[in-house]
């Protein structure tokens, strides 16, 4: 017997106003799982089947799926994090000292922020050996390896422009240090660097410069190319599977392959 | 009337790869074109469940983090007083560690703007498609070139005084060394799995070695002045 809630929750789904959100109708056939995949605006970029022994801990070990993940966390606390801190000096230090002592959370929040930023810049790095030691990068994967290499540069800048957010020592002088590198860059380095920082030294206009990088522009190209990603993997015929591996069909199929000759 | 041919041809072709396959099929034979049957399981619930665990075990290791260490927070930032090292974040402790021994122009452009194609490039090279073994074709050449290689690498990092590069370049020669000496036959497993590396893996792995090796170096070894220190003896 369906518990009350269950009832509820099947009521509810035959509401009116429910199919006309959810596209993919009710139900639990096979028919209808693919459409909550297929008929969902996010999710419609992965396949609506996997090969089930791309499942196992073994074959990715996830590093894909937590390297998103630590993205997640990192847009929630950020945003979390945005609703007290001025990007101004020196408001920002104070601001981040509130964060610590008087902010309920505010402490746990920032923790969190900064290993996840840590464990994401880990992550992508491993995800990124991982695929090359499997070989996935491999036709017709070559240009989500692209992606992919974007993607881990957006991470470390998005990583590098949060480090002088907080505005101590720690933040000023790694700045100072990683802007110093861009003016050996040859005729235009210190264009570059004056881009960068609004100035030629590391002031409050850097500090706003990289509050919107970090904020707005970063974390935009992220989800562009999170989703173009994303999307290739699908286009590109699934994860990737080896063929000298046990449970292997017969041959590596790209979507086209599957067709008949 | 002309007689039936003993086999029936075509072509398929994948134009992603720009490679032609031919088929020859002869008569009263069945050459089962081989129909994807590999079991697949549905992403939704499945495989959304999955990811959600893994990200969830994530989530409870990185909340019991931070839960028990602090985000590092130091004075407020003043530019008249510099702390001695500054040092970048870690993961750029590997480029900082390079400013020590070479000019800005190598180290912060050259290197990381080679690296990055470096990286972009891999896939498009389809060399060794087929990725076996180094050593297994062409063996006294390419012992004698990647040994010139290794070497060459050994002396520039030598007359640099980048000794912390050298000890990764010298273990992966090293291990060619022990590659090209090694057969897929062989009854040690390391031995067997050292013979079928192809080039590609040679070179990202020593990449990977100097990422370790060089941000390690850089996060724990490096003190005042850059100087060498011991982690355990602050």
């Amino acid at each position: 017997m369906p518990s009350t809630i269950e009832t509820y929750f099947d009521k509810l789904e035959r509401t009116r106003v429910w199919k006309s959100i959810f596209r993919s109708g009710k139900g639990s056939s096979t028919l209808h799982n693919a459409l909550a995949i297929q008929q969902n605006v996010f999710l419609h970029l992965f396949p609506t089947k996997v090969r089930k022994r791309m499942l196992g801990l073994g074959a990715t070990w996830y590093l894909g799926t937590l390297t998103l993940g630590t993205f997640l966390v990192l847009v929630v606390t950020g945003i979390l994090l945005m609703l007290y801190y001025h990007p101004s000096v020196p408001q920002a230090y104070s601001d981040v000292k509130d964060l610590q002592f008087i902010v309920s959370s505010g402490l746990f929040l920032r923790n969190l922020h900064r290993w996840a930023a840590h464990a994401m810049v880990f992550l992508a790095f491993a995800h990124m050996f991982r695929v090359f030691y499997r070989g996935a990068y491999r036709a017709p994967r070559e240009f989500n390896w692209v992606v992919g290499v974007v993607l881990l540069l957006v991470t470390l800048l998005l990583s590098y422009t949060g480090y002088l957010l907080p505005w101590d020592q720690l933040a000023y002088w790694a700045i100072t240090v990683g802007t110093n590198i861009s003016s050996a860059v040859p005729l235009v380095g210190e264009k570059i660097r004056f881009l960068l920082l609004g100035g030629h030294l590391v002031n409050a206009n850097a500090l706003l410069r990289f509050y919107v990088l970090h904020t707005v522009i970063l974390p935009i190209s992220a989800v562009l190319f999170l989703a173009i990603h994303f999307w290739r993997i699908r286009k590109d015929g699934g994860l990737y599977v080896r063929e000298s591996e046990p449970g292997a069909a017969a041959a590596q199929p790209t979507s086209e392959e599957q067709k008949p000759l | 009337m002309t007689p039936p041919k003993d086999f029936t041809a075509a072509i398929g072709s994948d134009m992603r790869t720009s490679m032609r396959r031919v088929l020859f099929i002869t008569r009263r034979t069945s050459p089962q074109v081989k129909a994807y049957d590999e079991e697949r399981v549905q992403t939704f619930p499945e495989v959304l469940i999955r990811a959600l665990l893994a990200v969830e075990c994530m989530l409870i290791a990185l909340v019991l983090m931070s839960l028990f260490f602090n985000a590092p927070l130091e004075g407020i930032a003043n530019p008249t007083n510099t702390p001695n090292p500054a040092k970048a974040p870690w993961y750029f402790l590997g480029l900082q560690e390079m400013l020590h021994y070479f000019p800005p122009v190598v180290a912060g452009v050259l290197i990381p703007g080679l690296l990055v194609i470096g990286l972009i490039v891999i896939p498009y090279f389809d060399i060794n498609i087929e990725a076996e073994g180094f050593f297994l074709k062409n063996r006294q050449r390419r012992l004698r070139l990647s040994m010139i290689v290794a070497g060459a690498l050994t002396i520039f990092l030598g007359v640099f005084d980048v000794y912390v590069a050298l000890v990764p370049t010298v273990l992966i020669a090293g291990l060619l060394l022990l590659a090209a000496f090694s057969s897929p036959e062989s009854t040690n497993r390391f031995r067997r799995y050292l013979a079928q590396r192809p080039i590609s893996w040679w070179i990202m792995t020593w990449f990977l070695f100097e990422l370790i090796v060089l941000t390690a170096v850089g996060t724990y070894f490096r003190g005042p002045g850059w100087s060498w220190v011991l982690p355990w003896r602050s």
